[in-house]
């Protein structure tokens, strides 16, 4: 016990935080739960960053698009341009056209905002699939943690129809091009289709509604709904608490790694600026959406390798492999549209929405789950995984199938029906080989465990026979296999390995020997020589018993 | 606030203790368990710990320079853009202010990772995930709350109650539905099936209500203008603004694509539009829609040798010597043809549109047939 007097420490806090945390327990009583957000404890891993590289994308995102909400006009009124871009001066325009290059040539600074603003929805949606990609290769959306997923789903959803929308409002002939078929898909569903058509743009296309329609739709009706979801699936992971790979002190019932206050708060918040430092980089070295190139939107005009932002691009590529059937039934229409751009997607989201509970059913499993999964353990999932990527890889690809026909000279149509045979051709294959390969990864894990590490001694037997000596990884039975079951945690495959090394230590050791800070390695050494008086025959096992196969 | 439980130290037991002491029974009390937790630097005011403080004070230092550079460029920096052949300093800027952000955000991001990873205690801290359901009390408890509070409320035995709210909700969610939805509403009625080019006795008494086909700046279209092989995007003349405000060039179904065929090419026509070229016998010109069939974007790159239109957006092709008939890509029908006609004004010939369209032009839709 400490020598202090209690009588020293009166009911009035010493210290500075003290004091001031005093100042709002006195009104709020919240000196409980506070102190428990502060030792709460998040774990770490590199794959765990996905997530939060979209919602540091995000607040960028609120916090550039403020900015330019300032000085951006929603308004399709037709003006004539009198700005300083002078190869543009005199033409007529919309005003959202006119502002945006406003914002690019007079506003000072103007334009690397609008860069940083463009390749922070770029960000966002890709850190969002990316780390839902996370998420179902390690099974993370697993019970108890359903629900996070379906709105994990919603928010990549709604994310696209976010970047659609900003994509659209400068009016400029690319982004008017993409609303010409944004119509085009809605005149193509059943029934209502030009009913929906017209409500939306306020007549036939393009009216003069749509930007100020969509602009109120981009900067306050979906990010309102966004951050609300952003915010229930952040409490959510507070509540249920996230999920862990298997390791030494990580288990069913108890999460490891580092209190918020403060190594971690500090860890990411100085994430938030490495990913906003990025952005930045991006905004102002490399050129984005340059509209003043393209010219005001005109329905005469369309300029060739016209190609949305990359998140739209596997419906892009969907519209163009899907091959030309129409249905003409009763005097009525069902154009080909519908198929690839209504139909496909949807069928996208539903499964994607029904996968968690679609496994769970499969392999009835009803219990919660707080381990994560190595992708190799669970062959069909991730199987399934590479299936689904592949098919929307090659959609992705057949979206910009014109520039990859431009750039190695080979013909469109070829393109298109590479496009059409290899999204039927190669999904299975995926399937297939990923299915295989994580086979083979479970085989060698288990080798590993049975017979130990590949040291690359060969030896030679009296009896002229040569054997390969490995290192086993812990006690071994009479027949010099290893003991130590599979615990779903990666298992060393070389001797560098081993040990509590980091597998980055090999890698750090490349350029200069590892070596610890010089006053932890004096108390290492001390420890370690504390350690050998105590016990003179040591617990070291001599590696050269050990079992040959 | 938190029930304590009969293990933790009482108040007078924590005033006694040292800061870090209490910090552990703090972290105790909330299931966190520090099972390692070390001094990065244990013995103070080492050269290596001042190294490493130094290295991130360097880093929060270039933040701040970033910041003050920023702010110089941002003033100073000449940002207005000028013709090419001119000084060209302006292309500095974004540039310029792009990196200095970079440098700001970057190293206060590295000084605070530094921060947190070089000076901040090493710590191993495992906390208890409390995963168990509720208790059966819980449970048991709150069911009959809520199985109560429904039976209180009579809804259950009272259907006429139950069944008139049910109605009211509806309005309830019906009326702003309307109210928005309804406001929103337009009725498309036939408005897709016509374009500008439609016969207008009004404004053309003239040409017995044919429009005149003009370019995109209001120039009359003749046919001397075109070279054999060659094309040019054609509007209805119409400079009279629709309830949509859009006049003959800016309606979106008006782009129209005249062609000149080189001697010698043939047009095999559809049915019923065989005589919708210029001269009827043996056409020299033809016109068709430039709004693709799929998905409405411009088709507008023809190629002279294969004689086919394509559209940029998804790859469909129209053959113009089979009245743009869609022959690859997920087009499936041909481009709308425009009836063309020749007026004589002053001694000069004009193109005139002789008729509309005669199917919807454009992508199709449920009503198009």
């Amino acid at each position: 016990m400490s020598t202090a007097a209690p009588s020293r420490r009166s009911e009035q806090p010493r210290t500075r935080p003290g004091r001031a945390a005093k100042f709002f327990d006195d009104r709020l009583n919240i000196a409980g739960p506070l102190r428990k957000q502060l030792n709460k404890v998040f774990p770490d891993h590199w794959s765990f960053m996905m997530g939060e590289i979209a919602l540091y994308s995000f607040i960028i995102l609120l916090l550039t698009g403020t900015y330019l909400t300032f000085f951006f006009d929603p308004s399709m009124v037709e003006t004539v341009y009198h700005g300083r871009y002078v190869p543009l001066q005199g033409i007529t325009m919309s005003k959202a056209y006119e502002s945006t290059l406003n914002i690019t040539f007079d506003v000072r600074g103007g334009l690397i905002v609008r860069q940083i603003h463009h390749w922070a929805a770029l960000l966002f949606v890709a850190a969002m699939l990316i780390h839902m990609i996370r998420v179902f290769f390690t099974g993370a959306f697993r019970k108890p943690r359903e629900l996070n997923w379906l709105i994990g789903l919603t928010l990549i959803m709604l994310g696209i129809i976010e970047g659609f929308a900003g994509y659209s409002l400068p009016d400029d002939l690319l982004s008017g091009t993409g609303l010409r078929i944004a119509d085009a898909i809605m005149l193509s569903i059943p029934v209502v289709g030009t009913w929906v058509s017209f409500l939306v743009f306020g007549g036939p296309f393009p009216g003069d509604l749509i930007i100020g329609r969509f602009y109120i739709a981009h900067v306050l009706l979906i990010p309102a709904i966004l951050a609300a979801l952003i915010g229930v699936h952040l409490a959510l992971i507070v509540r249920q608490k996230h999920t862990q790979f298997p390791g030494p002190g990580h288990s069913e019932h108890q999460v490891s790694g580092e209190r918020v206050f403060p190594t971690y708060a500090a860890k990411a918040g100085g994430f938030f600026f490495i990913v906003f430092a990025s952005l930045t980089a991006l905004g102002g070295f490399a050129q984005i959406n340059p509209v003043w190139l393209y010219g005001p939107y005109n329905p005469a005009q369309v300029s060739s390798g016209s190609q949305p932002d990359w998140y739209m691009m596997f419906l892009d590529g969907s519209t163009r492999l899907f091959p030309s059937w129409e249905i003409r039934l009763w005097g009525y229409d069902l154009p080909p549209l519908f198929w690839p751009t209504v139909v496909l997607p949807g069928i996208l989201v539903t499964l994607a929405a029904a996968y968690p509970f679609i496994e769970a059913k499969m392999t009835n499993d009803t219990a919660h789950h707080h381990l994560l999964q190595r992708p190799r353990d669970v062959p069909v999932r991730t199987a399934l995984g590479s299936m689904a990527l592949t098919f929307y890889a090659v959609l992705f690809l057949s979206g910009g199938n014109d520039l990859i026909a431009n750039a190695f000279d080979i013909s469109l149509n070829a393109m298109t029906w590479g496009g059409r045979i290899f999204l039927l051709v190669l999904p299975p294959l995926a399937y297939g080989f990923a299915y295989r390969v994580c086979l083979g990864l479970q085989r060698h894990d288990r080798e590993v465990l049975e017979h130990g590490v590949e040291t690359g001694i060969i030896r030679v037997l009296p009896n002229g026979e040569f054997i390969e000596v490995h290192q086993p990884l812990g006690p071994v039975d009479e027949h010099g296999h290893g003991r130590l079951p599979y615990a779903g945690t990666p298992v060393p495959k070389r001797m560098g390995q081993l040990g509590a090394t980091s597998p980055l230590r090999h890698l750090r050791g490349f350029f200069y020997p590892v070596t610890e800070k010089p006053e932890i390695q004096a108390a290492l050494d001390e420890l370690a020589a504390r350690a050998a008086d105590q016990s003179p025959q040591g617990e070291l096992t001599d590696s050269s018993t050990s079992s040959t196969d | 606030m938190t029930t304590t439980h009969s293990e933790e130290p009482t108040a007078e037991e924590l005033r006694a203790m040292t800061p870090e002491q209490v910090m552990l029974a703090g972290a105790e009390a909330d299931g966190v368990h520090i099972v390692h937790r070390r001094d990065r630097f244990p013995i103070r005011g080492t050269r290596a710990e001042k190294r490493a403080e130094r290295a991130i004070a360097l880093c929060f230092t270039i933040s701040a320079l970033g910041g003050v550079g920023f702010v110089v460029a941002f003033v100073a920096m000449p940002y207005h853009w000028h013709l090419p052949g001119t000084p060209q300093n302006f292309k500095f800027y974004t540039p310029a202010l792009g990196g200095l952000l970079t440098i700001m955000l970057l190293f206060m991001g590295l000084g605070l990772v530094l921060w947190a990873k070089w000076l901040m205690p090493e710590e191993e801290v495992v906390q208890d995930r409390h995963d168990e359901p509720s208790s059966d009390e819980d449970k048991i408890m709150t069911e009959a709350t809520l199985a109560v509070g429904l039976a209180d409320t009579g809804l259950p035995r009272r259907s006429l109650i139950l069944r008139s709210l049910g109605l009211a909700g509806g309005a309830l969610a019906a009326v702003p539905l309307v109210a928005l939805v309804g406001a929103m509403i337009k009725k498309p009625g036939t408005q897709l099936h016509y374009t500008m080019f439609r016969r207008n006795k009004a404004l053309f008494p003239d040409t017995d209500g044919r429009v005149p086909l003009v370019y995109s700046d209001w120039r009359r279209v003749s046919p001397g203008d075109l070279l054999p092989g060659g094309i040019a995007t054609i509007f209805p003349g119409v400079h009279e603004e629709d309830a949509q405000g859009k006049n003959g060039l800016t309606s979106a179904s008006s782009p129209t694509l005249l062609i000149r065929l080189r001697p010698g090419q043939n047009v095999k026509s559809r049915k019923g539009q065989a005589d919708y070229g210029w001269p009827k016998e043996n056409p020299e010109y033809v016109a068709f829609s430039k709004i693709c069939t799929h998905a409405g974007c411009p088709a507008s790159l023809y190629e002279q040798q294969t004689t086919r239109l394509l559209c940029p957006c998804h790859q469909s092709q129209f053959e113009v010597l089979e009245d743009a008939k869609p022959v690859f890509g997920p087009a499936t029908r041909s481009l709308p043809k425009l009836p063309l006609d020749v007026v004589i004004e002053d001694g000069v010939q004009y193109f005139v549109a002789r008729n509309d369209f005669n199917e919807p032009i454009g992508p199709g839709y449920w009503e198009r047939a």
